[in-house]
Parts: structure tokens; sequence; C-alpha cells
């Protein structure tokens, strides 16, 4: 298990698809539509070595209820301005495209949170702020002060992608299992 | 089945049972869908599924302790009430759903996630047109069902129109589905399949067969599910043998020329819940 705290600099270049990691620090969340907006205003926090959550979570009176991770394949033709930008890593689940897999390499990776854990999420999150409160509770962009997220690095900074080797061996299965033979009929 | 506290009116008796549906179905799965995540967690090869599983039970454990719902993408409602025959169907019934609604919404808390389809103005209370999603059937209890939806595991979901003579490959568009899908809604994942019945009909009974019991399947079922688990999607997408937990089937007939069949696809947190509705 390696432990990262951010911002984080060159030490996630190092990591490689699969690793096990704990991320310690401030993330900051952010679905289709923060993307959106920061597309168009410019981003409001420092993305130097920053770390984006793919997260729209459920807030009480100020406290992190749940939190966490959205599908990330959303955001795939929306992530290219952000790494350019200097983020140094993506929180989410279930992979994104190619074409972010371009974009973070040499310089970022994908870090993947288990989906549907948003209890366990919230038990290690502490909420410090806001941005873009206006785009509802879902879609702002919520600052979050992380402790030791358990996460595994889904796209590493040198192209391995988990998401795509899994995707090719279920493809080989698909047409191993079903081009070759017809199952039966119930 | 729990029975919830009398209340003065039928209306108000039903947004009583739909609020506390919806807050047990949120924060505690149920037994079935536990066994089966446990089965699979004890069962799994691969190492990194085998930490996805053990982080899943996890945060079943966390949320139950901390009374905070299980996902954060606590869903839309799909209502599912039973209706006595002495019971007339009457837009109280309705309101009286959508008044439990609001409640377990602000309650819970759940997450706002009803909106618009074009605009996307959220509504604020998980209402609006056509939503809740309430679908009544005849029965002996006045009782009230929920499912809430999550949207990564929905928006994999699939419908085909088949041709009569491709009953033989239904099995290939139900793992074809998870093939497309991958790790996007979620897996370990639960496949309700409708086959047969018309366009509509056929989702709708994709969705209905995730309300049956998922710790037993028979062979049909069984087949088509270890046939999705050796694409080795696994959970999240990040390989592994639990890629479905279970394939649950409902059937209709079907006019001779077609074949509708549709696969609803529900991710791990397969949250629902009954009570009944005192009177």
């Amino acid at each position: 298990m390696i432990d990262l705290t951010t911002p984080l600099g060159d030490e996630v270049l190092d990591l490689r698809a699969g690793d096990r990691v704990t991320l310690t620090g401030t993330i900051y969340t952010a679905r289709d539509e923060a993307h959106m907006r920061m597309m168009e205003e410019g981003i409001p926090f420092d993305p130097e070595g920053a770390v984006v959550y793919h997260c729209g979570p459920v807030v009480q009176e100020g406290r992190l209820v749940v939190a966490g991770p959205t599908t990330s394949a959303r955001m795939n033709a929306l992530t290219g301005f952000l790494i350019d930008a200097g983020v140094s890593a993506i929180i989410g689940k279930g992979g994104m495209g190619r074409e972010v897999v371009e974009d973070l390499r040499g310089r970022a990776v994908y870090l993947a949170f288990t989906g549907g854990c948003a209890a366990l999420a919230a038990a290690r999150m502490t909420l410090r702020g806001v941005y873009f409160e206006d785009l509802g509770m879902a879609e702002a962009v919520w600052i979050i002060e992380a402790d030791h997220l358990p996460l595994t690095v889904g796209i590493d900074a040198h192209g391995g992608d988990i998401f795509s080797a899994v995707h090719e061996k279920a493809k080989t299965q698909f047409h191993q299992r079903f081009n070759i033979h017809q199952d039966n009929v119930p | 089945m729990m029975a919830n506290p009398a209340d003065s009116t039928l209306s108000g008796s039903l947004a009583d049972a739909t609020e506390m549906a919806l807050t047990e179905a949120s924060i505690r799965l149920p037994p079935d869908v536990l066994a089966v995540l446990t089965r699979a967690a004890a069962a799994e090869r691969d190492e990194i599924a085998r930490s996805e599983l053990a982080t899943i039970l996890e945060n079943i454990a966390l949320a139950e302790e901390r009374q905070v719902p299980i996902c954060q993408d606590t869903g839309v409602p799909v209502v599912y009430i039973t209706l006595p025959p002495d019971i007339p169907l009457t837009p109280e019934l309705f309101d009286g759903v959508r008044e439990g609604v609001r409640r377990a919404t602000a309650a819970v808390p759940l997450r706002p996630n009803v909106v618009d389809p074009i605009t996307r103005r959220n509504t604020g209370d998980n209402t609006g047109v056509g939503m809740p999603a309430v679908h009544v059937t005849p029965g002996e209890r006045l009782a009230v069902t929920v499912l809430p939806k999550g949207a990564g595991s929905e928006n994999a979901s699939r419908i085909g129109m088949l041709l009569p003579s491709q009953a033989g490959d239904i099995p290939k568009f139900v793992a074809e589905t998870m093939l497309i899908a991958g790790g996007r809604p979620c897996p370990p994942v639960i496949l309700g399949v409708g086959i047969g019945g018309t366009f509509d009909a056929v989702a709708a009974l994709a969705k209905e067969a995730l309300l049956l019991p998922v710790d037993t399947m028979d062979d049909y079922e069984q087949a088509i599910c270890d046939a999705v688990n050796a694409l080795g999607i696994g959970p999240m997408g990040l390989g592994g043998d639990t890629t479905a937990l279970a394939v649950k089937v409902k059937r209709a007939d079907c006019h001779t020329a077609s074949l509708p069949v549709a696969v609803n696809v529900q991710c791990w947190a397969c949250r629902r819940a009954t009570v009944e509705v005192r009177r």
C-alpha cells in the first residue's frame, strides 16, 4: 500500500495500474455541470498537483452524509483541460476513455474508488467548503479533506489501463463463448 | 415486511409507509442481497476484486452503524403498490406516495436526483412529472414496495426486439449488455431480465425481476449468470470472478412475430423494502 498526500507531485508518475494506494489531503468534487462551468469560468482552486473527485455527495447542514464516486466515463470529453492545468489525479469509478488515457500520459493518474461505497467514503472525509453552490448538491464543487481514502490505480501515467485490459479479455471471452456455439433455448 | 404506525387518512398512511420503506431501503440491504455478496466475497480469487468486495462489505456495515445511505446515489423512487379489492384506486393514493418521497428526501436525507429531462432543472424533492414512478397491482394487503434506482446501473440497461428465431441468443444479449457496460454500472451487478410481452411491458418485467429474491436461481438464470461471470469484468470493472451476483428472469407471452428482451442492470446495492400500510 502506497500513501499519497496532496498536493501531489512526481510521485504519481511512479504508480502502476493495479497498485493499491491511500490518499490524504484536499480533493475537489466535480461532475458534468461543474466541468462545463470550469471550462467557461476557470478553475476556482489551484489546479497544480490537485485531485479531482467524480462525486455528487449528499450534504446536510454543512456535513458530508455520504460521498461515493460517480461514473467517470461521462466526463471523458471534459477532462483534458484539467490535466493541462496541472491536476495530478482523478478519482472516480468505472474507468475513462482512450482520450483520457492519453491526456494522463506522463502527467497524472486515474484512481478507482469502489462504487457505491459512499458511507465508507464519508467516514474518511471532512467537508471544508464549496464552489458553484448554485449548481445544486450533486453538481457543485465541494472542497473535501480526505483521510487515507483506499484507492486502486486504474490508469497510470504510462498508458497502463486496467479497465481496457479487462475489457479486451472480456471481449475475447464473449466471442469465444457465443460465436462458436449457440446456447440452448430455455 | 414491516408495519407502519396508523395515520388518520389512507393518504397519510401511504406517506408514512413510503417514507419508512425508502429509509429502510437506502440504509440497509435486504438479507438475500447481503447473502450473495458475502458468498461472492468468500469465493473470489482475484486480489483486487477481493479487496473491492471487502470494501463493499465494510461500507454496508458502516452505513448501518452510522444510519446513512449505503450510496450517495440514492436513486429515483420506483414504487410498487399492492391494492386490495376494497380500496379504490384514487389520486389520493399517489399523493400519499409523493408526500412520503418528499419526507424521506428531507429526513434521511436522500440526494435530490429528479430533474427536468431537457432543462435539467432539479425539482429539489425527488418528485416531479411522472416521478415517483408508481406501479399498482392487485393484492391481498395494502403494501408499498420501494426500489430506489441509481443512474449508473440504470444507464447501462438495454432493450432488444429480437427475432422469434433468436430465443437461443438471449444469454448472448444479456452478456453483451455487460460487455458494453464494463465497470460503469458498479458491478457486481444483479441483472433483471424481461422476456416476452411488448416493447413497454418487457422493460417493466425486467425491473420487476429485480424484486425477486436473488439468493436462488433456476438453471436458465444460472447459465446466463455463468456466461456473464465468464467475461471476467469483476467488481468495478477491475477484473475478477464476480461480475454478476445473480440473474433473475420474468417472462410474459408475446406476439408470434416478436421476441422482446430487456435487461435492467442493477448495481450491487440492490435496495428494496416493503412496508404494509396500516388502515
